[in-house]
């Protein structure tokens, strides 16, 4: 059995109010595997990574993590699996102290205290961000956030990392860092994103979805110079594969 | 705008200052959170009448943010912001109630003067002692005092979050204000009715927000509890420092110094 699999099938869902947001959708991601999910907005990303959690259920179809489909009884063994990092760090950093924040999920997870602490100064460490544990996270700055964020999933060892556009409000260096730590994980990722450029550096595969549905599942470097299908989805080519502003050759 | 700004972000201070290492940072939190209690309830149990038995007290948040390394001018800014609710309280007192309740040679000072007074100390009391308590402990380590000494979890953990959450509240608050401002060109807006609009708005993306911290917090295996860091448990000094505090108060409860001493020098001379 492999923890890293993620299987969607014909999932279906709309909102309360009638909104439709995923409308059949399927794929299969395997071990090691690192995923774009790009799609305009409202293209439903964000309502397919809750599924991923389990936060949403399906009103159609299947979601399966590592050969265990998600239901009630699976959530706690799901949630541990699958460490989700959201948009805003402020979401995600909700106690004074980074460190306790980092040792929240080890801590739930009912280990014994020298086991949280180690992988909490581990997942610290991972991240850059050992010098920050005493900090209270609203002192941070925006790539601090970040790095810290990533680090409170990471203390729970997950084997599927699922990000909510990880680049968002990064100035470039940051950005670049956090790009350059994500490579060097072997977890299996998935990323929800625009930011085209992330998709060539570090996915190999792209899932393009539209109107709650998926437009394309392929190779990122075939997806991305599709200019008509990424037109058609409300998508750009990476700012790198469109000519020079100034002589127009790429 | 910007002084609401600073204001608000000064609020952090507190922070660093509970991360000092004094003999009163020291001290267990549970102690330090009993004798701030005690203090307020022997405070609060002096009668309307009685500014001057409450003068003694002053020594207890002298003495913690002398200690414990505080700046007593950022505490003494801190209860002037809240002053003015206070005294909308007590201001009417004087006028109400006229009668004369003691007699100083030629002045007579009215029973509404002396309760105002009261209410003034009380306050400044009770605040600064509240406030040098988080300063020289820190909230989180409040929070986990409490919760060890059998607060529901509902309640600690409100206080963390509420904590917690009041800076990104605020500078959403903030944010939403300074939009409002610079397309108000100096004028008053539209007035009221956009103010009633965005305090709506700012309740309902309140209400978006703690879903999201919500989800942030299942996705971490969250039950319904919060683990606090183990404490180290309680010393010796700590309880010395708790009986100390308290007979101090319990006998400034009983004897009224001021009058004690006033008898004494008066026989004196």
């Amino acid at each position: 059995m492999s923890h890293h699999l993620v299987e969607v099938k014909e999932l279906k869902f709309s909102y309360p109010d009638g909104t439709p947001a995923l409308n059949g959708v399927n794929f299969r991601i395997t071990h090691g595997e690192s995923v774009a999910l790009v799609g305009a907005n409202g293209a439903g990303k964000s309502t397919l990574l809750l599924h991923l959690n389990g936060y949403l259920t399906p009103q159609a179809g299947s979601v399966r993590i590592g050969d265990i489909p998600i239901t009630k009884n699976t959530l706690k063994h799901v949630r541990q699996v699958v460490g989700m990092v959201f948009q805003d760090p402020d979401d995600q950093l909700f106690l004074p102290r980074v460190y306790d924040d980092v040792a929240f999920g080890p801590t739930n997870l009912g280990l014994p205290p020298d086991e949280v602490k180690l992988r909490t100064l581990n997942a610290l460490a991972l991240v850059g961000a050992e010098h920050l544990r005493e900090r209270p996270p609203y002192k941070l700055s925006g790539g601090e956030k970040r790095a810290v964020s990533i680090a409170t999933v990471l203390s729970m060892s997950p084997s599927i990392l699922v990000m909510d556009e990880p680049t968002s409000n990064l100035d470039p260096r940051a950005r670049r860092q956090l790009i350059h730590l994500l490579s060097e994980f072997d977890h299996t990722k998935i990323i929800a994103t625009h930011d085209m450029d992330l998709v060539l550096d570090l996915c190999s595969r792209a899932i393009v979805l539209r109107e709650g549905e998926v437009a394309a599942d392929g190779p990122a470097l075939d997806i991305l110079a599709d200019r008509e299908l990424l037109d058609s989805s409300g998508l750009e080519k990476p700012l790198r594969l469109q000519g020079c502003p100034i002589c127009g050759n790429l | 705008m910007a002084s609401i700004e600073s204001s608000f972000f000064d609020i952090g201070r507190l922070d660093v200052l509970s991360s000092k290492e004094t003999p009163i940072h020291r001290v267990d939190a549970r102690v330090k959170v009993l004798t701030t209690i005690y203090f307020i309830v022997v405070v609060i149990s002096f009668g309307k009448y009685d500014p001057a038995g409450l003068a003694p007290l002053i020594v207890y948040p002298m003495a913690v943010m002398t200690i414990g390394n505080i700046p007593i001018r950022y505490i003494a800014k801190k209860l002037l912001i809240a002053s003015p609710f206070v005294l909308s309280v007590a201001l009417l007192n004087p006028l109400l109630d006229r009668s004369p309740a003691l007699d100083v040679g030629i002045f007579v000072i009215s029973g509404g003067s002396l309760s105002f007074a009261s209410i003034m100390a009380k306050y400044v009391l009770t605040v600064s002692a509240g406030l040098a308590l988080i300063a020289c402990t820190g909230v989180d380590a409040i929070c986990a005092a409490l919760a060890r000494m059998g607060v529901p979890e509902a309640f600690t953990v409100q206080l963390l979050f509420l904590y917690r959450y009041i800076f990104v509240l605020g500078q959403e608050a903030v944010r939403m204000a300074r939009a409002r401002a610079l397309r108000s060109f100096g004028n008053k807006g539209l007035g009221m009715s956009t103010y009633t609009g965005m305090i709506g708005h700012l309740l309902l993306r309140t209400m978006d927000r703690a879903q999201r911290i919500h989800l942030a917090m299942l996705c971490r295996g969250f039950g319904g509890e919060i683990h606090h860091a183990p404490s180290s448990g309680i010393r010796p000094s700590d309880l010395l420092y708790l009986a100390g505090w308290s007979g101090l108060f319990t006998l400034l409860r009983i004897y009224n110094l001021p009058v004690w001493l006033g008898k004494e020098l008066g026989r004196l001379i």
